[in-house]
Protein backbone atom coordinates (compact mmCIF):
# COMPACT_ATOMS: atom_id res chain seq x y z
CA UNK A 1 0.00 0.00 0.00
CA UNK A 2 3.14 2.20 0.96
CA UNK A 3 3.81 2.74 -3.25
CA UNK A 4 -0.14 4.21 -3.50
CA UNK A 5 0.95 6.53 -1.84
CA UNK A 6 3.68 7.88 -4.15
CA UNK A 7 2.32 10.81 -6.23
CA UNK A 8 2.28 11.06 -10.06
CA UNK A 9 5.07 13.88 -9.80
CA UNK A 10 7.24 11.58 -6.72
CA UNK A 11 7.23 9.18 -9.32
CA UNK A 12 7.98 11.44 -12.28
CA UNK A 13 10.67 13.15 -10.38
CA UNK A 14 11.83 9.10 -9.12
CA UNK A 15 11.72 8.41 -12.75
CA UNK A 16 14.75 10.91 -13.61
CA UNK A 17 12.67 13.53 -14.52
CA UNK A 18 12.17 17.13 -13.45
CA UNK A 19 9.37 19.09 -12.41
CA UNK A 20 10.15 21.40 -15.67
CA UNK A 21 9.30 17.92 -17.69
CA UNK A 22 6.47 17.52 -15.56
CA UNK A 23 5.16 21.22 -16.13
CA UNK A 24 5.46 20.49 -20.12
CA UNK A 25 4.19 17.20 -20.14
CA UNK A 26 0.72 18.78 -18.34
CA UNK A 27 0.71 21.73 -20.36
CA UNK A 28 1.19 19.53 -23.68
CA UNK A 29 -1.69 16.87 -22.45
CA UNK A 30 -4.04 20.32 -21.69
CA UNK A 31 -3.70 21.63 -24.84
CA UNK A 32 -3.80 18.04 -26.80
CA UNK A 33 -7.76 18.04 -24.96
CA UNK A 34 -8.18 21.73 -25.69
CA UNK A 35 -8.08 22.79 -22.58
CA UNK A 36 -7.29 26.18 -21.59
CA UNK A 37 -3.61 27.10 -20.62
CA UNK A 38 -5.34 27.46 -16.92
CA UNK A 39 -6.55 23.57 -16.75
CA UNK A 40 -2.56 22.48 -17.00
CA UNK A 41 -1.75 24.01 -13.88
CA UNK A 42 -5.03 22.45 -12.07
CA UNK A 43 -3.88 19.37 -14.15
CA UNK A 44 0.11 19.61 -12.40
CA UNK A 45 -1.45 20.75 -9.05
CA UNK A 46 -3.91 17.50 -9.04
CA UNK A 47 -1.53 15.05 -10.48
CA UNK A 48 0.83 16.22 -7.87
CA UNK A 49 -1.13 15.46 -5.26
CA UNK A 50 -2.75 12.49 -7.06
CA UNK A 51 -1.42 8.89 -5.90
CA UNK A 52 0.07 6.89 -8.16
CA UNK A 53 -2.53 4.99 -10.12
CA UNK A 54 -2.59 1.53 -10.38
CA UNK A 55 -3.24 -0.23 -14.15
CA UNK A 56 -3.90 -3.43 -14.98
CA UNK A 57 -3.69 -3.83 -18.41
CA UNK A 58 -5.98 -6.81 -19.69
CA UNK A 59 -5.99 -8.20 -23.52
CA UNK A 60 -8.26 -10.50 -24.85
CA UNK A 61 -9.43 -11.04 -28.59
CA UNK A 62 -7.02 -8.38 -30.43
CA UNK A 63 -4.36 -8.04 -32.21
CA UNK A 64 -1.52 -5.97 -29.99
CA UNK A 65 -2.08 -3.20 -32.31
CA UNK A 66 -3.36 -0.64 -29.82
CA UNK A 67 -0.46 -1.70 -27.53
CA UNK A 68 1.81 -0.63 -30.09
CA UNK A 69 0.48 2.17 -30.95
CA UNK A 70 0.50 3.11 -27.14
CA UNK A 71 4.21 2.29 -26.46
CA UNK A 72 5.13 4.88 -29.55
CA UNK A 73 3.49 7.78 -27.59
CA UNK A 74 5.25 11.22 -27.75
CA UNK A 75 7.73 12.27 -25.46
CA UNK A 76 6.99 12.22 -22.21
CA UNK A 77 7.13 8.77 -24.09
CA UNK A 78 3.79 6.42 -22.41
CA UNK A 79 6.68 3.73 -21.41
CA UNK A 80 7.83 6.66 -19.24
CA UNK A 81 3.92 7.44 -18.10
CA UNK A 82 2.99 4.13 -17.28
CA UNK A 83 5.58 2.11 -16.74
CA UNK A 84 7.18 4.99 -14.12
CA UNK A 85 4.63 7.50 -13.53
CA UNK A 86 1.45 5.32 -13.58
CA UNK A 87 2.22 1.94 -12.33
CA UNK A 88 1.36 -1.00 -15.04
CA UNK A 89 0.87 -3.47 -12.38
CA UNK A 90 -0.26 -6.01 -15.10
CA UNK A 91 0.09 -6.52 -18.63
CA UNK A 92 1.17 -9.58 -20.03
CA UNK A 93 2.51 -8.59 -23.46
CA UNK A 94 5.18 -6.20 -21.94
CA UNK A 95 5.88 -8.27 -18.62
CA UNK A 96 8.90 -10.18 -18.31
CA UNK A 97 7.39 -12.90 -16.00
CA UNK A 98 4.86 -15.62 -17.48
CA UNK A 99 2.24 -18.53 -16.34
CA UNK A 100 2.11 -18.56 -12.79
CA UNK A 101 4.49 -16.13 -11.99
CA UNK A 102 2.61 -13.75 -13.94
CA UNK A 103 -0.86 -14.79 -12.57
CA UNK A 104 0.16 -14.23 -8.93
CA UNK A 105 1.78 -10.71 -9.55
CA UNK A 106 -1.75 -9.96 -11.00
CA UNK A 107 -4.08 -10.82 -8.36
CA UNK A 108 -1.28 -9.62 -6.32
CA UNK A 109 -1.52 -6.01 -7.77
CA UNK A 110 -5.52 -6.47 -8.18
CA UNK A 111 -5.71 -7.21 -4.23
CA UNK A 112 -3.79 -4.43 -3.13
CA UNK A 113 -5.37 -1.76 -5.16
CA UNK A 114 -9.15 -3.29 -4.88
CA UNK A 115 -11.66 -0.67 -5.84
CA UNK A 116 -8.68 2.07 -7.28
CA UNK A 117 -7.11 0.84 -10.26
CA UNK A 118 -7.60 1.92 -13.87
CA UNK A 119 -8.47 -1.32 -15.73
CA UNK A 120 -7.62 -1.00 -19.66
CA UNK A 121 -9.37 -3.38 -21.55
CA UNK A 122 -8.20 -3.91 -25.39
CA UNK A 123 -9.82 -6.58 -27.27
CA UNK A 124 -13.40 -7.95 -27.86
CA UNK A 125 -14.87 -10.31 -25.44
CA UNK A 126 -15.94 -13.63 -26.90
CA UNK A 127 -19.08 -15.21 -25.40
CA UNK A 128 -19.64 -18.28 -27.71
CA UNK A 129 -19.03 -21.75 -26.73
CA UNK A 130 -19.48 -20.37 -23.09
CA UNK A 131 -16.32 -17.74 -23.34
CA UNK A 132 -14.22 -20.65 -24.50
CA UNK A 133 -12.67 -19.05 -27.48
CA UNK A 134 -10.69 -17.36 -25.25
CA UNK A 135 -9.19 -18.79 -22.30
CA UNK A 136 -6.01 -18.10 -19.97
CA UNK A 137 -5.38 -19.72 -17.03
CA UNK A 138 -8.25 -21.34 -16.80
CA UNK A 139 -10.93 -18.59 -16.93
CA UNK A 140 -12.61 -17.18 -19.81
CA UNK A 141 -11.76 -13.75 -21.00
CA UNK A 142 -15.63 -12.61 -19.94
CA UNK A 143 -15.13 -14.14 -16.38
CA UNK A 144 -11.76 -12.69 -16.63
CA UNK A 145 -13.39 -9.68 -17.15
CA UNK A 146 -16.41 -9.31 -14.91
CA UNK A 147 -13.75 -10.13 -11.89
CA UNK A 148 -11.91 -7.10 -12.86
CA UNK A 149 -14.30 -4.37 -13.50
CA UNK A 150 -15.75 -5.28 -9.89
CA UNK A 151 -12.41 -3.88 -8.00
CA UNK A 152 -12.10 -1.02 -11.04
CA UNK A 153 -12.55 2.63 -10.24
CA UNK A 154 -12.55 3.10 -14.17
CA UNK A 155 -12.61 1.53 -16.79
CA UNK A 156 -11.00 2.06 -20.72
CA UNK A 157 -11.74 0.31 -23.46
CA UNK A 158 -9.22 0.68 -25.63
CA UNK A 159 -9.37 0.09 -28.99
CA UNK A 160 -12.11 -0.43 -31.98
CA UNK A 161 -12.12 -3.89 -31.07
CA UNK A 162 -12.83 -3.36 -27.47
CA UNK A 163 -14.97 -0.43 -28.03
CA UNK A 164 -17.37 -1.37 -30.27
CA UNK A 165 -16.32 -5.30 -31.22
CA UNK A 166 -14.32 -4.38 -34.13
CA UNK A 167 -13.23 -7.38 -36.20
CA UNK A 168 -13.57 -10.21 -34.31
CA UNK A 169 -16.93 -8.45 -33.97
CA UNK A 170 -17.39 -8.38 -37.82
CA UNK A 171 -19.88 -10.43 -39.77
CA UNK A 172 -20.34 -13.65 -39.10
CA UNK A 173 -18.51 -12.88 -35.97
CA UNK A 174 -17.76 -17.02 -35.41
CA UNK A 175 -16.39 -16.38 -31.69
CA UNK A 176 -19.82 -14.24 -30.72
CA UNK A 177 -17.22 -11.67 -29.96
CA UNK A 178 -18.71 -8.30 -27.91
CA UNK A 179 -17.37 -5.06 -26.94
CA UNK A 180 -16.29 -4.31 -23.29
CA UNK A 181 -19.56 -2.46 -22.62
CA UNK A 182 -21.71 -5.29 -23.31
CA UNK A 183 -20.19 -7.27 -20.59
CA UNK A 184 -20.05 -4.14 -18.07
CA UNK A 185 -23.78 -2.68 -18.64
CA UNK A 186 -23.74 -1.08 -14.96
CA UNK A 187 -21.03 1.60 -15.38
CA UNK A 188 -19.87 3.63 -17.78
CA UNK A 189 -17.45 2.45 -19.35
CA UNK A 190 -14.49 4.75 -21.63
CA UNK A 191 -14.67 4.20 -25.36
CA UNK A 192 -11.18 5.10 -26.92
CA UNK A 193 -11.71 3.53 -30.23
CA UNK A 194 -9.67 3.65 -33.34
CA UNK A 195 -7.91 0.76 -35.24
CA UNK A 196 -5.65 1.59 -33.36
CA UNK A 197 -6.36 4.78 -31.27
CA UNK A 198 -3.81 7.49 -31.41
CA UNK A 199 -1.07 7.08 -28.62
CA UNK A 200 -1.78 10.73 -27.21
CA UNK A 201 -5.21 10.29 -26.84
CA UNK A 202 -4.85 7.08 -25.01
CA UNK A 203 -2.18 8.48 -22.78
CA UNK A 204 -4.59 11.99 -22.70
CA UNK A 205 -7.39 10.06 -21.17
CA UNK A 206 -6.17 8.66 -18.62
CA UNK A 207 -4.05 11.53 -17.46
CA UNK A 208 -7.67 13.57 -17.99
CA UNK A 209 -8.89 10.86 -15.68
CA UNK A 210 -5.91 11.05 -12.81
CA UNK A 211 -6.26 15.32 -13.06
CA UNK A 212 -10.46 15.75 -13.70
CA UNK A 213 -12.43 12.49 -13.13
CA UNK A 214 -14.42 11.09 -15.54
CA UNK A 215 -14.06 13.08 -18.83
CA UNK A 216 -17.44 14.21 -21.26
CA UNK A 217 -18.46 11.18 -22.89
CA UNK A 218 -20.43 11.29 -27.09
CA UNK A 219 -23.04 8.86 -27.34
CA UNK A 220 -20.45 6.19 -28.06
CA UNK A 221 -18.93 6.53 -24.95
CA UNK A 222 -15.97 7.71 -26.24
CA UNK A 223 -14.31 11.39 -24.89
CA UNK A 224 -15.60 14.33 -26.91
CA UNK A 225 -12.39 15.81 -26.89
CA UNK A 226 -11.36 14.12 -28.82
CA UNK A 227 -13.89 12.41 -30.85
CA UNK A 228 -15.94 15.71 -30.77
CA UNK A 229 -15.46 16.47 -34.43
CA UNK A 230 -15.47 13.93 -37.80
CA UNK A 231 -12.31 14.04 -39.69
CA UNK A 232 -14.18 15.39 -42.83
CA UNK A 233 -14.45 18.60 -40.31
CA UNK A 234 -11.12 18.45 -39.44
CA UNK A 235 -9.38 17.75 -42.82
CA UNK A 236 -7.02 19.88 -45.11
CA UNK A 237 -8.58 18.53 -47.92
CA UNK A 238 -12.25 19.47 -47.54
CA UNK A 239 -11.94 22.90 -49.24
CA UNK A 240 -11.16 20.65 -52.70
CA UNK A 241 -14.90 18.66 -51.37
CA UNK A 242 -15.99 21.78 -51.39
CA UNK A 243 -15.10 22.52 -54.82
CA UNK A 244 -16.17 19.10 -56.44
CA UNK A 245 -12.33 18.22 -57.24
CA UNK A 246 -11.72 14.53 -56.61
CA UNK A 247 -9.30 12.77 -56.98
CA UNK A 248 -10.82 9.60 -59.30
CA UNK A 249 -7.88 6.95 -58.69
CA UNK A 250 -5.11 6.92 -57.00
CA UNK A 251 -2.82 7.94 -59.75
CA UNK A 252 -4.37 10.32 -61.13
CA UNK A 253 -4.24 14.47 -61.29
CA UNK A 254 -6.32 14.78 -58.65
CA UNK A 255 -4.77 12.17 -56.27
CA UNK A 256 -1.35 14.13 -57.22
CA UNK A 257 -2.66 17.48 -56.58
CA UNK A 258 -4.18 16.44 -53.03
CA UNK A 259 -7.93 16.25 -53.93
CA UNK A 260 -10.71 15.11 -51.95
CA UNK A 261 -10.44 11.47 -51.65
CA UNK A 262 -14.56 11.09 -51.47
CA UNK A 263 -14.56 9.13 -54.13
CA UNK A 264 -12.32 6.48 -53.72
CA UNK A 265 -13.80 5.50 -50.35
CA UNK A 266 -12.99 7.96 -47.75
CA UNK A 267 -15.35 7.67 -44.57
CA UNK A 268 -14.01 10.96 -43.06
CA UNK A 269 -17.80 12.33 -43.21
CA UNK A 270 -18.59 9.61 -40.80
CA UNK A 271 -16.10 8.89 -38.90
CA UNK A 272 -14.88 10.40 -35.20
CA UNK A 273 -11.40 10.65 -34.10
CA UNK A 274 -8.64 12.92 -33.91
CA UNK A 275 -6.37 11.78 -36.85
CA UNK A 276 -7.12 15.46 -39.07
CA UNK A 277 -5.61 17.44 -36.10
CA UNK A 278 -3.19 15.57 -33.72
CA UNK A 279 -1.97 12.98 -36.96
CA UNK A 280 -0.02 9.97 -35.59
CA UNK A 281 4.03 9.60 -35.16
CA UNK A 282 4.21 13.28 -33.23
CA UNK A 283 1.96 14.69 -35.33
CA UNK A 284 3.80 13.78 -38.73
CA UNK A 285 0.90 12.78 -40.92
CA UNK A 286 -2.29 10.76 -41.05
CA UNK A 287 -4.05 8.41 -43.86
CA UNK A 288 -5.72 11.14 -45.87
CA UNK A 289 -2.58 13.23 -45.83
CA UNK A 290 -0.09 10.11 -46.98
CA UNK A 291 -3.37 9.68 -49.91
CA UNK A 292 -5.43 6.83 -48.58
CA UNK A 293 -8.99 7.64 -47.72
CA UNK A 294 -10.32 7.11 -43.96
CA UNK A 295 -11.30 3.90 -43.51
CA UNK A 296 -13.56 4.85 -40.31
CA UNK A 297 -11.62 2.94 -37.97
CA UNK A 298 -12.98 4.58 -35.32
CA UNK A 299 -16.64 3.98 -35.49
CA UNK A 300 -18.79 1.08 -34.64
CA UNK A 301 -19.12 -2.09 -37.34
CA UNK A 302 -16.79 -0.25 -39.61
CA UNK A 303 -15.67 -3.49 -41.33
CA UNK A 304 -19.27 -4.26 -42.57
CA UNK A 305 -20.13 -1.02 -44.18
CA UNK A 306 -19.62 -2.29 -47.96
CA UNK A 307 -16.00 -1.98 -48.73
CA UNK A 308 -13.27 0.53 -48.06
CA UNK A 309 -12.79 2.12 -51.34
CA UNK A 310 -16.56 2.31 -52.29
CA UNK A 311 -18.22 5.65 -51.83
CA UNK A 312 -19.75 6.40 -49.06
CA UNK A 313 -23.17 7.35 -50.45
CA UNK A 314 -23.24 4.17 -52.68
CA UNK A 315 -24.89 0.93 -52.20
CA UNK A 316 -23.27 -0.89 -48.91
CA UNK A 317 -25.27 -4.58 -50.29
CA UNK A 318 -23.19 -7.19 -53.00
CA UNK A 319 -26.32 -7.72 -54.50
CA UNK A 320 -26.41 -8.31 -58.11
CA UNK A 321 -27.68 -4.73 -59.50
CA UNK A 322 -28.17 -5.94 -63.05
CA UNK A 323 -29.61 -9.40 -62.43
CA UNK A 324 -31.91 -8.11 -59.40
CA UNK A 325 -33.30 -4.72 -61.09
CA UNK A 326 -33.75 -6.82 -64.55
CA UNK A 327 -36.02 -9.17 -62.77
CA UNK A 328 -37.65 -6.18 -60.99
CA UNK A 329 -38.63 -4.88 -64.49
CA UNK A 330 -39.72 -8.34 -65.90
CA UNK A 331 -41.91 -8.64 -62.86
CA UNK A 332 -43.77 -5.47 -63.31
CA UNK A 333 -43.71 -6.25 -67.09
CA UNK A 334 -45.42 -9.53 -66.59
CA UNK A 335 -47.71 -7.80 -63.85
CA UNK A 336 -48.52 -4.52 -65.61
CA UNK A 337 -49.49 -7.22 -69.03
CA UNK A 338 -51.59 -9.34 -66.66
CA UNK A 339 -53.89 -6.43 -65.24
CA UNK A 340 -54.27 -5.16 -69.45
CA UNK A 341 -55.60 -8.52 -69.86
CA UNK A 342 -57.57 -8.22 -67.01
CA UNK A 343 -59.50 -4.89 -67.84
CA UNK A 344 -60.10 -6.16 -71.41
CA UNK A 345 -61.62 -9.16 -70.04
CA UNK A 346 -63.62 -7.39 -67.66
CA UNK A 347 -64.63 -5.02 -70.19
CA UNK A 348 -66.11 -7.84 -72.56
CA UNK A 349 -68.27 -9.07 -69.88
CA UNK A 350 -69.53 -6.18 -68.78
CA UNK A 351 -70.23 -5.40 -72.47
CA UNK A 352 -72.20 -8.73 -72.82
CA UNK A 353 -73.62 -8.28 -69.84
CA UNK A 354 -75.17 -4.68 -70.64
CA UNK A 355 -76.20 -6.15 -74.10
CA UNK A 356 -77.99 -8.89 -72.33
CA UNK A 357 -79.87 -6.83 -70.25
CA UNK A 358 -80.66 -4.32 -73.04
CA UNK A 359 -82.07 -7.80 -75.20
CA UNK A 360 -80.19 -7.34 -77.94
CA UNK A 361 -77.79 -10.18 -78.57
CA UNK A 362 -74.24 -9.84 -77.82
CA UNK A 363 -71.78 -7.98 -79.40
CA UNK A 364 -69.30 -9.95 -81.26
CA UNK A 365 -65.41 -9.12 -80.84
CA UNK A 366 -65.24 -5.43 -81.20
CA UNK A 367 -63.46 -5.06 -84.54
CA UNK A 368 -62.20 -1.60 -83.97
CA UNK A 369 -60.41 -2.63 -80.97
CA UNK A 370 -56.90 -2.80 -81.08
CA UNK B 1 -24.27 -0.62 -32.40
CA UNK B 2 -25.14 3.13 -32.29
CA UNK B 3 -28.87 3.41 -33.77
CA UNK B 4 -27.59 6.49 -35.34
CA UNK B 5 -25.27 5.00 -37.41
CA UNK B 6 -27.71 1.78 -38.33
CA UNK B 7 -29.87 4.36 -39.46
CA UNK B 8 -27.18 5.04 -42.65
CA UNK B 9 -26.20 1.69 -42.94
CA UNK B 10 -29.90 0.71 -43.14
CA UNK B 11 -30.00 3.66 -45.65
CA UNK B 12 -27.30 2.66 -47.71
CA UNK B 13 -28.07 -1.19 -47.47
CA UNK B 14 -31.72 -2.67 -47.18
CA UNK B 15 -33.80 0.38 -47.79
CA UNK B 16 -31.78 1.35 -51.23
CA UNK B 17 -32.01 -2.15 -52.57
CA UNK B 18 -35.78 -1.94 -51.80
CA UNK B 19 -36.45 1.08 -52.61
CA UNK B 20 -34.67 0.57 -55.59
CA UNK B 21 -36.81 -2.71 -56.80
CA UNK B 22 -40.16 -0.94 -56.02
CA UNK B 23 -39.56 1.81 -58.30
CA UNK B 24 -37.99 -0.09 -61.58
CA UNK B 25 -41.19 -2.75 -60.53
CA UNK B 26 -43.63 -0.24 -60.25
CA UNK B 27 -42.22 1.83 -63.42
CA UNK B 28 -42.75 -0.98 -66.02
CA UNK B 29 -46.17 -2.57 -64.22
CA UNK B 30 -47.45 0.91 -64.48
CA UNK B 31 -46.27 1.73 -68.15
CA UNK B 32 -47.27 -1.59 -69.57
CA UNK B 33 -50.29 -1.68 -67.78
CA UNK B 34 -51.11 1.63 -69.00
CA UNK B 35 -50.11 0.94 -72.28
CA UNK B 36 -51.36 -2.94 -72.90
CA UNK B 37 -55.02 -1.23 -72.28
CA UNK B 38 -57.76 -2.11 -74.87
CA UNK B 39 -58.20 1.34 -76.65
CA UNK B 40 -61.22 1.80 -79.39
CA UNK B 41 -59.77 2.24 -82.83
CA UNK B 42 -59.96 5.88 -84.73
CA UNK B 43 -61.77 5.15 -87.63
CA UNK B 44 -61.47 8.93 -88.68
CA UNK B 45 -59.84 10.09 -91.89
CA UNK B 46 -55.77 10.58 -90.73
CA UNK B 47 -55.77 14.17 -91.88
CA UNK B 48 -51.65 13.93 -91.82
CA UNK B 49 -49.57 11.27 -92.73
CA UNK B 50 -47.46 10.79 -90.07
CA UNK B 51 -49.32 11.33 -86.59
CA UNK B 52 -46.60 10.52 -84.22
CA UNK B 53 -44.38 13.33 -85.75
CA UNK B 54 -47.27 15.37 -84.11
CA UNK B 55 -46.93 13.68 -80.57
CA UNK B 56 -43.23 14.54 -80.52
CA UNK B 57 -44.03 17.83 -81.55
CA UNK B 58 -46.54 18.24 -78.84
CA UNK B 59 -43.81 17.00 -76.14
CA UNK B 60 -41.98 19.75 -76.79
CA UNK B 61 -44.56 22.35 -77.57
CA UNK B 62 -46.27 21.60 -74.01
CA UNK B 63 -43.18 22.64 -72.00
CA UNK B 64 -44.39 26.58 -72.38
CA UNK B 65 -48.29 27.70 -72.03
CA UNK B 66 -49.96 29.15 -74.79
CA UNK B 67 -50.56 32.40 -75.78
CA UNK B 68 -54.23 32.66 -74.35
CA UNK B 69 -53.24 31.25 -70.95
CA UNK B 70 -50.02 33.39 -70.51
CA UNK B 71 -51.22 36.24 -68.78
CA UNK B 72 -52.74 34.01 -65.76
CA UNK B 73 -49.81 31.07 -65.31
CA UNK B 74 -47.00 32.48 -66.53
CA UNK B 75 -44.80 33.32 -64.03
CA UNK B 76 -46.01 30.20 -61.75
CA UNK B 77 -44.98 28.03 -64.99
CA UNK B 78 -41.54 30.17 -63.78
CA UNK B 79 -41.53 29.06 -60.96
CA UNK B 80 -42.18 25.38 -61.58
CA UNK B 81 -39.35 25.43 -64.02
CA UNK B 82 -37.04 27.04 -61.44
CA UNK B 83 -37.75 23.96 -59.06
CA UNK B 84 -37.44 21.68 -61.71
CA UNK B 85 -34.10 22.92 -62.95
CA UNK B 86 -32.62 23.21 -59.27
CA UNK B 87 -34.05 19.46 -58.86
CA UNK B 88 -32.32 18.09 -61.80
CA UNK B 89 -29.00 19.81 -60.58
CA UNK B 90 -28.66 18.82 -57.14
CA UNK B 91 -29.60 15.36 -58.25
CA UNK B 92 -27.58 14.81 -61.57
CA UNK B 93 -24.27 17.73 -60.59
CA UNK B 94 -24.11 16.84 -56.47
CA UNK B 95 -21.02 14.18 -56.72
CA UNK B 96 -22.13 12.31 -54.24
CA UNK B 97 -25.37 11.49 -56.01
CA UNK B 98 -23.40 11.03 -59.19
CA UNK B 99 -21.38 8.05 -57.51
CA UNK B 100 -24.49 6.57 -55.98
CA UNK B 101 -25.69 6.20 -59.96
CA UNK B 102 -22.77 5.26 -61.14
CA UNK B 103 -22.39 2.38 -58.62
CA UNK B 104 -25.81 1.58 -60.02
CA UNK B 105 -25.66 1.71 -63.52
CA UNK B 106 -22.18 2.16 -64.06
CA UNK B 107 -23.16 5.68 -65.76
CA UNK B 108 -21.29 8.21 -64.84
CA UNK B 109 -20.20 12.22 -65.69
CA UNK B 110 -18.46 15.24 -63.93
CA UNK B 111 -19.91 16.41 -61.31
CA UNK B 112 -20.50 20.56 -59.91
CA UNK B 113 -19.10 22.20 -57.13
CA UNK B 114 -20.89 22.87 -54.20
CA UNK B 115 -21.31 26.52 -54.62
CA UNK B 116 -24.01 25.66 -57.91
CA UNK B 117 -25.58 22.64 -56.25
CA UNK B 118 -26.44 24.81 -52.91
CA UNK B 119 -27.77 27.71 -54.90
CA UNK B 120 -30.01 25.12 -57.19
CA UNK B 121 -31.03 23.22 -54.00
CA UNK B 122 -31.88 26.35 -52.66
CA UNK B 123 -33.92 27.76 -55.35
CA UNK B 124 -35.52 24.34 -55.71
CA UNK B 125 -36.51 24.34 -51.95
CA UNK B 126 -37.86 28.36 -52.38
CA UNK B 127 -40.15 27.89 -55.22
CA UNK B 128 -41.50 24.21 -53.97
CA UNK B 129 -42.88 26.24 -50.89
CA UNK B 130 -43.79 29.12 -53.22
CA UNK B 131 -46.24 26.20 -55.29
CA UNK B 132 -47.41 24.87 -52.18
CA UNK B 133 -48.16 28.46 -50.79
CA UNK B 134 -50.54 28.30 -54.50
CA UNK B 135 -52.03 25.50 -54.17
CA UNK B 136 -53.44 25.92 -51.17
CA UNK B 137 -54.75 29.66 -51.76
CA UNK B 138 -55.89 28.80 -55.15
CA UNK B 139 -59.90 28.15 -54.78
CA UNK B 140 -60.14 25.69 -58.01
CA UNK B 141 -56.40 24.22 -57.53
CA UNK B 142 -57.42 23.63 -54.06
CA UNK B 143 -60.89 21.72 -55.15
CA UNK B 144 -58.44 19.06 -57.32
CA UNK B 145 -55.73 18.58 -55.11
CA UNK B 146 -55.85 15.28 -53.54
CA UNK B 147 -53.51 13.59 -50.47
CA UNK B 148 -51.51 12.56 -53.76
CA UNK B 149 -50.20 16.18 -54.69
CA UNK B 150 -49.81 16.93 -50.86
CA UNK B 151 -48.10 13.76 -49.78
CA UNK B 152 -45.51 14.16 -52.96
CA UNK B 153 -45.03 17.65 -52.48
CA UNK B 154 -43.46 16.17 -48.73
CA UNK B 155 -41.35 14.00 -50.10
CA UNK B 156 -39.87 15.64 -52.60
CA UNK B 157 -39.22 18.55 -49.87
CA UNK B 158 -37.88 16.55 -47.05
CA UNK B 159 -34.90 15.06 -49.24
CA UNK B 160 -33.94 18.24 -50.53
CA UNK B 161 -34.44 19.83 -46.92
CA UNK B 162 -32.16 16.96 -45.08
CA UNK B 163 -29.91 17.08 -48.06
CA UNK B 164 -29.12 20.56 -47.40
CA UNK B 165 -29.01 19.88 -43.55
CA UNK B 166 -26.60 16.96 -44.27
CA UNK B 167 -24.53 19.16 -46.68
CA UNK B 168 -24.60 22.01 -43.83
CA UNK B 169 -24.03 20.02 -40.31
CA UNK B 170 -26.98 21.90 -39.59
CA UNK B 171 -29.52 20.55 -36.68
CA UNK B 172 -28.00 17.52 -36.12
CA UNK B 173 -25.18 14.88 -36.26
CA UNK B 174 -24.16 14.66 -40.12
CA UNK B 175 -24.63 10.59 -40.62
CA UNK B 176 -27.94 11.02 -38.71
CA UNK B 177 -28.25 13.60 -41.31
CA UNK B 178 -27.43 11.86 -44.48
CA UNK B 179 -29.47 8.30 -43.46
CA UNK B 180 -32.28 10.38 -42.94
CA UNK B 181 -31.97 12.29 -46.47
CA UNK B 182 -31.28 8.60 -48.10
CA UNK B 183 -34.33 7.43 -46.23
CA UNK B 184 -36.76 10.01 -47.43
CA UNK B 185 -35.14 10.19 -51.28
CA UNK B 186 -35.70 6.06 -50.76
CA UNK B 187 -39.16 6.73 -50.25
CA UNK B 188 -39.68 8.89 -52.96
CA UNK B 189 -38.50 6.67 -55.35
CA UNK B 190 -40.80 3.66 -53.95
CA UNK B 191 -43.95 6.61 -53.93
CA UNK B 192 -43.14 7.52 -57.30
CA UNK B 193 -44.40 5.04 -59.71
CA UNK B 194 -47.92 5.04 -57.84
CA UNK B 195 -47.67 8.51 -57.64
CA UNK B 196 -48.80 11.70 -59.64
CA UNK B 197 -44.63 11.50 -59.18
CA UNK B 198 -44.71 9.21 -62.12
CA UNK B 199 -44.94 12.05 -64.80
CA UNK B 200 -41.00 11.92 -64.59
CA UNK B 201 -41.15 8.85 -66.90
CA UNK B 202 -45.39 9.69 -68.07
CA UNK B 203 -45.07 12.92 -69.01
CA UNK B 204 -43.27 12.09 -72.36
CA UNK B 205 -45.98 8.96 -73.20
CA UNK B 206 -49.05 11.22 -72.12
CA UNK B 207 -47.95 13.83 -74.08
CA UNK B 208 -47.32 11.92 -77.15
CA UNK B 209 -49.88 9.88 -77.31
CA UNK B 210 -51.98 13.09 -77.03
CA UNK B 211 -50.49 14.82 -79.60
CA UNK B 212 -50.38 11.63 -82.00
CA UNK B 213 -54.31 11.27 -81.43
CA UNK B 214 -55.08 15.04 -81.85
CA UNK B 215 -52.58 15.68 -84.75
CA UNK B 216 -54.35 12.52 -87.00
CA UNK B 217 -57.26 14.65 -86.18
CA UNK B 218 -56.33 17.20 -87.65
CA UNK B 219 -56.14 19.37 -84.63
CA UNK B 220 -53.94 22.33 -84.20
CA UNK B 221 -51.57 21.22 -81.03
S1 LIG C 1 -10.52 13.38 -48.02
FE1 LIG C 1 -12.20 12.48 -46.82
S2 LIG C 1 -12.24 13.60 -44.89
FE2 LIG C 1 -11.02 14.79 -46.36
S3 LIG C 1 -12.47 16.22 -47.29
FE3 LIG C 1 -12.41 14.44 -48.61
S4 LIG C 1 -14.10 13.13 -47.85
FE4 LIG C 1 -13.67 14.64 -46.25
S1 LIG D 1 -7.97 8.43 -40.74
FE1 LIG D 1 -9.80 7.20 -40.30
S2 LIG D 1 -9.21 5.06 -40.66
FE2 LIG D 1 -7.34 6.27 -40.55
S3 LIG D 1 -6.72 6.06 -38.43
FE3 LIG D 1 -7.94 7.94 -38.56
S4 LIG D 1 -10.05 7.29 -38.09
FE4 LIG D 1 -8.86 5.45 -38.51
Amino acid sequence: MGELEETVLDAFRRGGLSRRAFLKFCAATASLLALPPAAATAMAETLARTPRPTVIYLSYQECTACLESMTRSFSPTIEHLIFNNISLAFNDTLQAAAGEAAEAARKEAMRQAWGKYILIVDGAVPMGAGGAYCVAAGQSAVDDLRHAAQGAAAIIAVGTCAAFGGIPYAAPNPTGAVPVSEVIRDRPVINVSGCPPIPEVMTGVVVYYLSFGMPALDHQGRPLAFYGNSIHDRCYRRPFYDEGRFAHTFDDEGARNGWCLYELGCKGPVTYNACATLKWNQGTSFPIQSGHGCLGCSEPDFWDKGGFYRPLSAATGHWPRGEVLGAAALGGVVVGAGMAALARSHQKTSAAKTAKEAGSPPPKEDPHER
Amino acid sequence: MSAETNLLDFARGPALEAALIILVFGIFWRLVGVLALPRTRDLSEPRVRHAWLGGVKTIFTRMWPRREFRPRILHWEAVSYIFHIGLAVVILGLVPHILLIRDITGLSWPGLPDGVITFAAGAALISLLALLAHRVTHPVLRQISNFDDYFSWLLVFTPLLTGLMAYYHLGGRYEDLLGLHMLSAELLLAWLPFSKLAHTVFFLFSRGVTGAVYSRRGARI
